[in-house]
């Protein structure tokens, strides 16, 4: 479960995430919506303890991230937009220190190791050095390091950048089996239709705040819109460009 | 399709100063009293060195014919020496302003002419490089404009003498890395120009030590005075732009009227940056290219087994860290390539050392002897302080871009910075102990003073470890794609000043006291008159490491704690 109570994050005069409420129950996986800039990466950094809230506190099952930061943080797995990994280290080293990082490690921890590396069909690379990793290849084991320790919760920024089809499948399924067996995701995405298919509730953000939140159907209720989809639904919450601006872009 | 207008080097460089300007704007708004702090300690420094360079040339100039051939060939090995640094710097730096930088995609596929783009990469290189030797530079230049009467115009003529000093080396540096990526890919060269370097150096080292300029401090080892003048009178390396910028100085200082060195070094330092352009817009397309490729797959070494046993009691956490600092540590060879060099270092050290005619037979007074022992600490000191600025100061930045992971898992910041500090502690006090016991024994020092000097190395180790890693959490240098360039930041400046003046400060609380002990022990005493003092020097000592050593780490883990990614 996570539960964000009255969120805010400040740079200075600009305020990046504004008093955000917000419960994931456990079993749900739950969608974040939003234009470029509209807070969603700072909004999961503050979860993942990251970035310090300005105001407001983030709790993962029940324990607040800023009173018991080791004890929230050990039921998280989180799952960054840009996969840095250390260069000279291999996969299977890779995995097996951030294992260690959440206090595991042992027979157990190797042979989940060999499973994830495995399942996303990285076990051919586990003794190359990550530097030699693609984009993907990297962004599959940084997912693989957050499930290493068995997480009850997953936050994850835009998770399908960077994979192949295949991959971002085995992704769905994996996200969606986790949530079956009583898991927390929440995630980002740009890609509206992966948020319509996948997700079970959906909140849209814009300017730092939830501009709708729910099923589908309760946000197209919410903003009485109930005959469009979400890509309309998106653009009318969030502003999309209009065609003079298009106009004048190309013409000049 | 309007006509294309190229962008000017001015505006290449546009993000660079607009950065440098943006970074002074926050350093402004933070607390005062850190930049109080800074000032206190640079001129703490620029004091010291200036004073010294100072008093040795008021020395100089006492002497008749010989002082002033003295200070030409004293301020011809000081270039010379810093001339090596620039060029080992400068081959490091442009591999990663030329081949390695963020910008480079967009600069590469803007419409930037080619000799444009080298020019401000090449401007961006001599920043980079030199900025610390320039600091070094200003008082030693200043001390020798006012013992020699330089007068206003003289700050113009140093300065027409330095910029040319500055760029050759730069061109060179960028032009060797330049071909070097050529041939090899960049992410390979990078660890290649690392034992490049390092044998650049070893070579200018070995011929510093063949000079041997501690000969000139003594003029009775000459057969006479013809000799020796004859020595002084020979330029130290006549073609290289080091002696040409001494010799430009010491003409305007002793109002001799000779065009040829000023005019040596502006024809060569335009021609340089010349010819480096057309070396440039020749090959720099296909370095480019190149240095896209080049990821390394291989891997080389398995450290584990008997660390691992070694750690058995460490929690996993902080095992696994120390593990992955090791690897990552001896898997990069620009990291561990530096320890040859520093063995050359100690070796020559050790050397001289072990020169000294102290122990020839000959009655040397024994204050003398005292001093050498102390001027052993200071420099033992010097070393270490060093040693830590470059394998210790670098830890927290190195951690940048992977910090996300640290930060999201349970790992206790305090963990990590324990981990850290021992990692890098425990390899510095074995150096520390080796250093200080070996050179007591070849000084042929008493029991007394070896367990003073040992006590001492290894109070100050821990608190220079300390402060190396501190300041290097305090200043940290995410983005750096280097890290042999993280030291020379500010913050690696801000910590070598404070680690020599904590040096000083212990070398100066220990040093009556311990020469007080030891003229008794000599020609005989009251062991009770002095034992008092002994003891206070000894607490005020300990008291000073140990709290430099503890609220440096009590900040940076506040720190640490503090930060946002």
């Amino acid at each position: 479960m996570i539960r964000l109570n009255h969120l805010t994050k400040c740079y200075g005069k600009f305020t990046a995430v504004d008093n955000i409420d917000l419960v994931i129950p456990s079993g749900e996986l739950f969608g974040f919506l939003g234009p470029n800039g509209a807070g969603k990466t700072t909004t999961f950094r503050m979860i993942a303890g990251i970035l310090r809230p300005t105001s407001g506190s983030v709790e993962i099952g029940g324990i607040d991230v800023a009173q018991r930061p080791l004890e929230a943080k050990a039921r998280l797995g989180f799952i960054p937009d840009r996969p840095f990994v250390y260069d000279k280290l291999t996969g299977g080293e890779f995995l097996r220190f951030a294992a260690a990082l959440y206090g595991q490690q042992g027979p157990a921890v190797e042979r989940r190791i060999d499973e994830l590396l495995e399942l996303f069909e990285l076990d051919r690379w586990k003794d190359e050095l990550t530097e030699s990793y693609s984009h993907g290849m990297r962004q599959k084991l940084i997912i693989s390091g957050a499930l290493v320790h068995r997480p009850e919760v997953i936050v994850v920024d835009e998770p399908m950048v960077g994979l192949d089809p295949k991959s971002a499948r085995l992704l769905k399924d994996l996200f969606r089996q986790f949530v079956d067996r009583g898991g927390t995701v929440l995630m980002s995405t740009h890609t509206l239709e992966v948020a319509e298919t996948m997700c079970d509730r959906i909140a849209i953000l814009h300017g730092g705040k939830i501009v709708a939140n729910g099923t589908l159907a309760e946000v197209q209720a919410q903003t009485a819109s109930e005959d469009l989809g979400l890509e309309e639904l998106f653009l009318k919450l969030t502003g999309g460009m209009r065609d003079q601006q298009l106009d004048t872009i190309l013409d000049s | 399709m309007s006509s294309v207008i190229r962008p000017s080097v001015w505006t290449v460089l546009t993000p660079k100063w607009r950065s440098a300007l943006a970074r002074l704007r926050e350093e402004q708004s933070g607390s005062g009293g850190r930049l109080l702090l800074l000032a206190l300690v640079a001129l703490i420094f620029w004091v010291a060195v200036f004073g010294i360079a100072y008093r040795v040339l008021r020395y100089f100039r006492s002497v008749e014919d010989i002082g002033n051939l003295m200070a030409a060939k004293v301020l011809g090995i000081i270039l010379l020496a810093f001339l090596s640094i620039l060029l080992l710097s400068n081959i490091i730096t442009a591999l990663s302003t030329f081949f390695l930088a963020k910008d480079l995609d967009l600069l590469v596929a803007a419409p930037i002419s080619r000799p444009k783009l080298y020019a401000a990469k090449l401007a961006e290189t001599v920043v980079h490089s030199s900025w610390m030797v320039a600091l070094l530079a200003l008082p030693i230049f200043t001390a020798y404009g006012i013992v020699y009467g330089g007068g206003f115009l003289f700050p113009i003529v140093a300065l027409a003498a330095f910029v040319p000093y500055l760029v050759i080396p730069a061109v060179i540096g960028a032009a060797l890395t330049l071909i070097l990526v050529n041939i090899f890919p960049a992410r390979r060269t990078r660890e290649l120009l690392g034992l490049v370097a390092t044998g650049a150096l070893v070579i200018v080292l070995v011929i510093l030590r063949f000079l041997r300029p501690e000969r000139l401090a003594q003029p009775e080892g000459f057969k006479d005075l013809v000799d020796y003048l004859a020595v002084l009178r020979t330029p130290t390396s006549p073609f290289l732009p080091s002696e040409w910028t001494a010799s430009i100085i010491m003409n305007w200082l002793l109002r001799v009227p000779d065009p040829w060195p000023i005019a040596k070094l502006w024809i060569a330092a335009p021609l340089a940056v010349m010819l480096g352009a057309l070396l440039h817009t020749r090959l720099y397309h296909l370095g480019f290219s190149k240095a896209q490729e080049g990821a390394e797959r291989k891997l080389r070494r398995v450290i584990r087994g008997p660390i691992t046993g070694l750690l058995s009691s460490v929690s996993p956490s902080k095992r696994e860290f120390i593990l992955k600092d090791l690897r990552l540590f001896f898997r990069d060879n620009t990291q561990w390539s530096q320890l040859i060099l520093l063995a050359v270092l100690l070796l020559v050290y050790l050397f001289n050392i072990k020169s000294l005619p102290l122990h020839s037979g000959e009655q040397v007074p024994f204050r003398l002897i005292t001093m050498i022992s102390f001027l052993n600490l200071g420099l033992a000191g010097f070393v270490l302080a060093a040693v830590a600025a470059r394998f210790i100061f670098p830890g927290i930045s190195l951690e940048g871009r992977q910090m996300w992971l640290l930060r999201s898992s349970p790992l206790d910041p305090g963990a990590m910075l324990w981990s850290k500090y021992w990692i890098g502690t425990v390899p510095l006090l074995v150096l520390a102990l080796l250093i200080t016991v070996f050179t007591n024994w070849l000084l042929h020092a008493s029991a007394f003073m070896m367990v003073v000097a040992v006590g001492t190395i290894v109070l100050y180790t821990l608190a220079a470890s300390s402060l190396a890693l501190s300041f290097g959490t305090l200043y940290p240098q995410f983005g750096s794609e280097n890290a042999a360039q993280i030291p020379t930041s500010f913050g690696g400046l801000v910590y070598m000043m404070s680690t020599l003046s904590l040096l000083t400060a212990i070398i100066m609380i220990e040093a009556t006291p311990v020469m007080a002990y030891l003229r008794m022990d000599r020609y005989g005493g009251e062991l009770r008159s002095i034992l008092p003092e002994l003891i206070a020097a000894a607490v005020l000592i300990i008291g000073i490491c140990l709290t430099a050593t503890t609220v440096p780490l009590r900040m940076a883990l506040r720190r640490i704690e503090m930060m946002e990614w």
